[in-house]
C-alpha cells in the first residue's frame, strides 16, 4: 500500500457524521478554514486549548467541521459569548469565525465593544458582502448599486468598512486579506493569533451562488480574480497616487498597536484588590497587637 | 449597601442584597448584567464583591450580551448569573432557549416592574409570569421560582443556582419590586448547613464522552471548555454528541430529554406553601408579595371565624398542578390575586376539574400599587 501522507488540515477536521459540509460549490469558506487551520498548526497550538466561536451563517458552520472546542451560538451573538468563555477560561485561545451580516449588523454592538475593550479574541470575519444561508439578501457590506434579493434595484445604502470600525472602535490590530492569497491569510491569520488583544481579520470572500449570480460574476473563478485585482498590499497602496487609488481595496495589517487588553486590566484589578486585602489584615493585625499590649499595659 | 454576612445573627437585608449573598453563597462566579431598574444593586454589589475574591463581574454593552457572556462563562465551567427587568428580560429571551435548547446551568434574575414596554419602572407588578414561561420560542420546560421574603430572595437565589447545576438549565428567579427594595430583617443560616450542589463532571476519557448521553434520567455529566473534553455546541437540534440532526428519532430524543428532564423530578423542583389550608373553605392562591397580603388578611379573616387559607407557589414553573389541584378539592371558592389582568389564573382553572368554573373569584391590580390585606379581606367577606 502507498504511504499517504497526512494533509495538515486532517488533523484537525472532525471525522465522523459532519461531512460532507453544507457549503455551496465554489464558495471562500472552505479555502478560509484551511487557511486557518494550517496557522494553527504553524503554531503549535493545541486543540483543547482552542475555542472556535460562532454565530449564524455560512461562515458560522465552520466551528462543527473542527476539533476543537466549538460553539455555534444565536445569530449576532458570537462575540458576546465568546467574551464570557475568555474572561472565565483566559488560557484559552478563543478564535470567533463570523460573517459581515453576523458581525456588523445583527452583532454590531458587541463587536464595537469587543474592540473598545481591546479583549483578547481573534476575531475572523468571512466577508462576502450578502446573507448567503438566507438566499442573497443584502448586507451592511452590499456595496451602494449592487443588486441582492432584498436590494433588486441595487442597494441604495453606503457600506461599511470593517477594518476601519474597527479600529476606530479600538481594536489593537486589524488586518484585511482575501479568499484568493492563501497564503498572505495564513501569516495574517498567524499573527492575528499571537496579538495580545482584540484582533480583527476581515477576510474578502467570494458567494458564487448568490451574489456572483445576481451581479452578473459568471463564476467562482472570475470572482477570485475580482479579489485579485481589486486589492492591493498596504505598501503599494500608499504609493499610488490619489487618482489611481478609488476603487481599490487594500490588503494587509493594516493597524497594529500596543495597547493594555482587557482580561489582563481585570486581572491586574483582582490583583490589588487582593493586595489591599492583605494590607488591611496586615494592618488589623497590628493594631490588634498594640491595641492588646496596650490593655495589658493598663492592667499593670 | 451592607452585605456583611453574620450568619445567626439578625441583619437588616434588602431584597436585591439578598439576591446577591444567596448567589455569593451558592458560589457564583461570573456576572455579567447591564443597568436597569429595579434590579441594578445586585449588578453593583456583585461588581464590588466578586472581583474581590477572584471572580468575574462584567457590565456589557446590553442585555442579550449580558445573557450571552453568561451562558458563554457557564460553558467554561464557572457557576454564572445575570439580573434585569422587563424590558431587559425581553432582550434575553432567544439566548435563554439557547441555554436551554444547550442545556448551560445558570441563574437569570427578573425583577418585575409594570408594563409593557418602558412602563413604571418603579413600581411592582406580576406582569412577567406567561413572559417566564412562554417568552423564548419553541417547545420547553422551565424552571421559575418566586420568593415572598427577604430571607426567602436568599434561599430561593441559592436553590435556582443549585436547580440549574443539577438539571442543566437555565433558572429563572421570579421577584417583585417591593421585595427588591425592601428592607427586613433575617437571619441568615450558617454556611456550612448550606446545601450546595456543582453539576456533575463526566469520568470517563474524552474519546467516550458524549456532551447529552442518552441516559433514563436524562441528565448527564457535562465537561466545560478546556478540559480536554472537545466537544460541540449548538442552538440547532441535535444528537447525543451535540452535532446538528433532522434525523426524526434523534430529534425526538432531544426535545424528550429536555422535558424528561424536568417532569420525571417534579417532586424535587416543586415547592408550595399551603398556609391554614388544612380546614380552608376558601382558597387564596397567590405568590410574591401578593401572598404576604394574602396571609395578613387570612389572620383577620379568621378572627371573623372565616375558614379561609392561602396556597403559595415557590417553585411557579413548572406549574404546582397536583399539589394545587389537590388543595383546592374540599374549597368551595378560590380567590386568584394577582397584580396583573390575568396570568394565574387560568393555570388555576386549568388543574382544576372541569364544571366548577363558578367558584372562581379574581382580584387583579395593575395600576402599579400592590394590593393590599384590606383589598383581599373585602374580597373574601365577599365570598363567604
Amino acid at each position: 500500500m502507498k504511504n499517504i501522507p497526512q494533509k495538515v488540515i486532517h488533523r484537525y477536521l472532525r471525522h465522523d457524521k459532519k461531512f460532507p459540509h453544507v457549503w455551496c460549490a465554489g464558495c471562500g469558506n472552505g479555502i478560509i478554514l484551511g487557511d486557518l487551520l494550517r496557522a494553527i498548526y504553524n503554531l503549535g497550538l493545541e486543540k483543547d486549548d482552542i475555542a472556535m466561536v460562532s454565530g449564524i451563517g455560512c461562515s458560522s458552520r465552520m466551528p462543527v467541521y473542527v476539533d476543537f472546542n466549538t460553539l455555534h451560538t444565536t445569530h449576532g451573538r458570537a462575540i458576546a459569548f465568546a467574551t464570557g468563555i475568555k474572561m472565565a477560561k483566559p488560557e484559552l485561545k478563543v478564535i470567533v469565525i463570523t460573517g459581515d451580516g453576523d458581525v456588523s449588523a445583527i452583532g454590531g454592538n458587541h463587536f464595537i465593544h469587543a474592540a473598545r475593550r481591546n479583549i483578547n479574541l481573534t476575531i475572523i470575519i468571512v466577508n462576502n458582502n450578502i446573507y448567503g444561508m438566507t438566499g442573497g439578501q443584502c448586507s451592511p457590506t452590499t456595496p451602494i448599486g449592487k443588486f441582492a434579493t432584498t436590494a433588486p434595484y441595487g442597494s441604495i445604502e453606503p457600506n461599511f468598512d470593517l477594518c476601519e470600525l474597527a479600529k476606530c472602535a479600538g481594536a489593537s490590530f486589524v488586518a484585511r486579506t482575501t479568499a484568493f492569497h492563501t497564503t498572505e491569510a495564513r501569516q495574517i491569520f498567524e499573527k492575528a493569533l499571537q496579538k495580545k488583544g482584540c484582533s480583527v481579520v476581515e477576510v474578502i470572500s467570494q458567494c458564487p451562488v448568490s451574489y456572483g449570480k445576481m451581479n452578473n460574476i459568471s463564476s467562482a473563478v472570475k470572482m477570485l480574480e475580482l479579489q485579485r485585482d481589486n486589492t492591493l498590499p498596504i505598501a503599494a497602496y500608499e504609493k499610488l497616487p490619489e487618482e489611481k487609488r478609488a476603487g481599490k481595496i487594500v490588503r494587509g495589517i493594516l493597524h497594529d498597536v500596543e495597547k493594555p487588553e482587557f482580561i489582563d486590566q481585570y486581572q491586574k484589578l483582582v490583583d490589588s484588590l487582593s493586595l489591599q486585602k492583605q494590607e488591611k489584615f496586615d494592618e488589623s493585625k497590628k493594631e490588634n497587637k498594640s491595641s492588646k499590649s496596650e490593655e495589658s499595659k493598663s492592667q499593670e | 449597601m451592607s452585605t456583611d454576612r453574620k450568619a445567626g445573627k439578625p441583619i437588616l437585608l434588602q431584597g436585591n442584597a439578598a439576591v446577591t449573598l444567596g448567589a455569593l453563597d451558592a458560589g457564583v462566579q461570573f456576572f455579567g448584567g447591564y443597568p436597569i431598574t429595579p434590579s441594578t444593586e445586585i449588578a453593583e454589589i456583585l461588581a464590588k464583591e466578586l472581583p474581590k475574591r477572584g471572580d468575574k463581574f462584567i457590565q456589557m454593552e446590553d442585555e442579550i450580551g449580558s445573557i450571552a457572556a453568561v451562558l458563554g462563562a457557564s460553558i467554561a465551567g464557572l457557576k454564572s448569573m445575570t439580573a434585569t427587568s422587563g424590558p431587559g428580560f425581553s432582550l434575553m429571551q432567544e439566548n435563554l432557549g439557547f441555554g436551554m435548547q444547550t442545556e448551560i446551568p445558570c441563574v437569570i434574575v427578573n425583577v418585575q416592574r409594570g408594563g409593557p414596554s418602558t412602563g413604571l419602572p418603579t413600581s411592582p407588578a406580576q406582569g412577567d409570569i406567561m413572559q417566564a414561561r412562554w417568552g423564548t420560542h419553541g417547545d420547553h420546560p422551565v424552571i421559575a421560582l418566586y420568593p415572598d421574603s427577604i430571607l426567602e430572595c436568599y434561599e430561593l437565589t441559592i436553590r435556582a443556582f443549585n436547580l440549574s447545576e443539577k438539571y442543566r438549565t437555565p433558572v429563572i428567579l421570579l421577584m417583585d419590586e417591593v421585595l427588591a427594595h425592601m428592607r427586613e430583617s433575617v437571619v441568615l443560616p450558617p454556611k456550612d448547613k448550606l446545601k450546595i450542589i456543582h453539576r456533575i463532571k463526566p469520568n470517563v476519557p474524552p474519546e467516550w464522552y458524549k456532551h447529552y448521553k442518552r441516559n433514563p434520567k436524562y441528565i448527564s455529566p457535562v465537561a466545560s471548555f478546556g478540559e480536554g473534553y472537545r466537544f460541540h455546541i449548538t442552538g440547532l437540534t441535535h444528537d447525543e454528541s451535540g452535532f446538528p440532526t433532522q434525523v426524526p428519532e434523534e430529534v425526538n430524543d432531544m426535545m424528550d430529554r429536555l422535558l424528561r428532564k424536568i417532569t420525571d423530578n417534579l417532586d424535587d423542583i416543586i415547592q408550595i406553601e399551603p398556609f391554614y389550608m388544612d380546614d380552608a373553605e376558601i382558597a387564596i392562591f397567590a405568590a410574591g408579595v401578593v401572598a404576604r397580603s394574602a396571609k395578613e388578611a387570612i389572620i383577620q379573616a379568621r378572627k371573623k371565624g372565616i375558614k379561609v387559607g392561602l396556597i403559595r407557589p415557590l417553585t411557579i414553573w413548572p406549574f404546582p398542578d397536583h399539589d394545587v389541584e389537590n388543595m383546592l378539592e374540599s374549597t368551595r371558592a378560590v380567590i386568584i390575586a394577582e397584580m396583573n389582568q390575568g396570568q394565574l389564573i387560568n393555570e388555576v382553572k386549568r388543574v382544576t376539574k372541569y364544571g366548577q368554573h363558578s367558584r372562581f373569584y379574581r382580584i387583579q391590580k395593575y395600576n402599579g400599587l400592590v394590593i393590599t390585606p384590606d383589598e383581599i379581606l373585602r374580597k373574601i367577606a365577599e365570598v363567604a
